[in-house]
């Protein structure tokens, strides 16, 4: 293998990476003072991982995620994710971006209350514009994934803890984005909801190829990622990778 | 379409909170159309009466004839002018003969107007067929104000003293005949009808009036030297007036009524504002701009109007209905304040009325929607999520 050889399957793994971050700093005013929240975070994520960031509260790790998610734009270093540099989108590309390619699920659920399931899960491909029929496919494809389609017409409010995350799942995987961030998924849930919603997020890990990116300091969660890194006062303290497939690359 | 969709959504799924808003706005809808409606309806009805009783399609006037001037009154009459005497005979013009008297009713002196007009006139709605009646003793008629104010009932006499076109001093017994019930008052206090042609012979005024009454349906009018045409335009001026004194008043109604339903509105979405930041924090991770997130939240704001314009119909039109057919049965003494409306007042109702008030409705309630939404324009997404202020 000769220079060019390796230059070219260099210039193809950046190009294969779905997340890389370089020299990432965010840093939010505090008065008088400055807050570094990310301090010089270099990582990079292939598609299809299953991995998550840990550490103590205030290590950085839900801004990291608000940022890949487009959420929030880094003060310096930049982010790309898709292809698309964070820092350099308008509000309007961001909120495109978030629509077609990236799922949330939030600790605390956030289901719209007023709408039923069906409802709440159909939201995105109402604003992807597709029709009525397709939408009602894809829902309760996504309501099967999560053993939830008896319940698409209840309210969230008539749900439990873990049924309202798999409706968040749900509504994070109908659209079937490429990258899924879950902030603290199992924060508010009991053990055995917690085994069950992220044995459902393995499966659509491997069955759609859907990379998955956690913030999270729960051990039932750590014990699932296929890739942990460890931030430590917005430092990148250990990334660790626990088995082969599908996520090989080490970065920092 | 998806906006006005989600926002019906969710304004139907926010139950009783949406409804006890839609229908204090529909109160209000309902409220605002009800009493412009009334208002509308007496200021027709005062036209209206005014037009029937007294005016017609206008008035002739001696060109000294001033009704605010009763000085003016011993000069104002002449006789009835060629041009005008056809129109007269054909029943399209009732000449009226005006001047000054006294009546002395318990043998206390009252002044009054005298006033002739040919019994068989039907150009304006004055019941004068009372006054073909032949015999010694003048019939008259007189207005139901006068009657209690002077105490006269019909069948009753009393003496009326005027001074004729020669200066002298005379009287006669005159006998009330009827008595009328009208809401026009400057046809009934301190005034007395009898017929023209006594009145003429009395006052040795023979073949002549101090204005005349011309029909409604009379289209060409002819000219006619020491006569003015006073047409519906000036003879209403006075009333004009009064309804526009009031328009003031009915406007300062109908502000406080649009801005107590604005409030309801304004407060909701305030509220929401607040209430509903992760909801919008959520909506932006879904993908939502906050422009779109603004014309959500204002369309929210705004379809409470037209759920309320749905609601207020529902029962509005029904109610309203029944009102502008039956009536509003005035106290017994609004009338004595001047104002020709009669025992009932019927409201009007015009489409222009619920039209615009709908509009105005509509319009008012997307812009009280919008104002509070402005602020979500400088919402962070990470902050909405939390569910912190801005």
């Amino acid at each position: 293998m000769d220079k060019n050889d390796i230059q070219q399957d260099e210039g193809r793994m950046e190009n294969s990476y779905l997340i890389k971050t370089d020299q990432l700093v965010k840093t939010y005013p505090m008065g008088q003072h400055v807050l570094k929240a990310l301090d010089q975070v270099s990582l990079s994520f292939l598609s299809g991982e299953f991995a998550g960031f840990v550490g103590p509260s205030g290590s950085g790790k839900t801004t990291l995620l608000n940022i890949l998610g487009s959420l929030d734009a880094p003060t310096e270093g930049s982010a790309q994710v898709m292809g698309e540099k964070i820092e350099d989108l308008s509000h309007k590309d961001a909120a495109d971006l978030r629509n077609r390619q990236i799922g949330f699920i939030f600790q605390t659920f956030n289901l719209l209350p007023v709408y039923t399931v069906f409802e709440n899960v159909e939201f995105p491909l109402l604003l992807l514009g597709l029709s009525a029929s397709e939408r009602k496919d894809k829902v309760m494809q996504a309501l099967e994934w999560v053993h939830l389609a008896d319940r698409a017409k209840s309210k969230p409010s008539q749900l439990s803890g873990g049924q309202s995350q798999r409706v968040a799942i749900a509504r994070a995987v109908v659209k079937k984005p490429r990258l899924i961030l879950a902030d603290e998924p199992t924060a508010n849930l009991d053990a055995e909801n917690s085994h069950n919603i992220l044995r459902t997020m393995v499966k659509l890990n491997l069955e759609l190829g859907t990379t998955f990116l956690f913030a999270t300091h729960d051990d039932k969660v750590i014990k699932y990622l296929r890739r942990k890194i460890t931030l430590y006062d917005g430092k990148v303290a250990r990334d660790e990778v626990y088995d082969a497939e599908p996520t090989r690359e080490k970065t920092s | 379409m998806i906006i006005p969709k989600l926002a019906l959504r969710n304004l139907l799924g926010a139950g009783i909170r949406t409804w006890l808003n839609v229908v204090v706005l529909s109160f209000s809808f309902v409220a605002i159309i009800w009493t412009q409606g009334y208002i509308e309806g007496m200021n027709q009805q005062m036209a209206q009466s005014k037009i029937q009783s007294e005016y017609a399609g206008g008035q002739y006037w001696q060109e000294m004839y001033d009704p605010f001037d009763p000085l003016s009154l011993l000069d104002a009459h002449a006789p009835v002018p060629d041009a005008i005497r056809e129109m007269v005979e054909q029943g399209e013009a009732a000449p009226v003969l005006v001047i000054q008297a006294s009546i002395y009713p318990d043998g206390r002196m009252r002044s009054i107007l005298l006033k002739g007009i040919p019994p068989e006139q039907d150009v304006i709605a004055l019941p004068s067929r009372f006054l073909q009646r032949e015999g010694d003793s003048v019939p008259a008629l007189i207005g139901g104000r006068m009657a209690k104010s002077v105490g006269l009932e019909i069948g009753d006499t009393f003496i009326v003293q005027w001074r004729d076109a020669g200066g002298t001093f005379d009287a006669v017994d005159v006998e009330i005949v009827q008595i009328m019930t009208t809401s026009v008052q400057s046809i009934d206090s301190g005034q007395v009808w009898i017929p023209l042609d006594r009145l003429r012979d009395m006052a040795e005024m023979k073949g002549e009036a101090s204005y005349i009454v011309v029909a409604q349906d009379r289209e060409d009018l002819p000219e006619a030297a020491g006569w003015e045409f006073k047409d519906l335009e000036f003879l209403l001026a006075d009333v004009r007036a009064i309804i526009q004194s009031k328009s003031v008043g009915s406007s300062i109604m109908y502000i406080v009524l649009l801005l107590l339903a604005m409030l309801a509105i304004f407060d909701t979405q305030v509220l929401s504002i607040f209430r509903r930041k992760k909801e919008m924090g959520t909506l932006m991770a879904l993908g939502f701009t906050r422009l779109r997130i603004i014309q959500l939240f204002t369309m929210e704001g705004a379809l409470n109007g037209v759920l309320a314009a749905l609601v207020a119909a529902l029962y509005g039109i029904p109610l309203l209905g029944y009102a502008a057919r039956k009536g509003w049965a005035m106290p017994q003494g609004v009338d004595s304040f001047g104002l020709a409306i009669g025992e009932k007042l019927f409201p009007v109702f015009g489409v222009g009325l619920v039209i615009g008030t709908t509009l105005l409705v509509l319009m008012v309630t997307t812009i009280v929607s919008y104002i509070p939404t402005r602020r979500i324009a400088k919402l962070k997404p990470t902050e909405a999520l939390r569910g912190s202020s801005t």
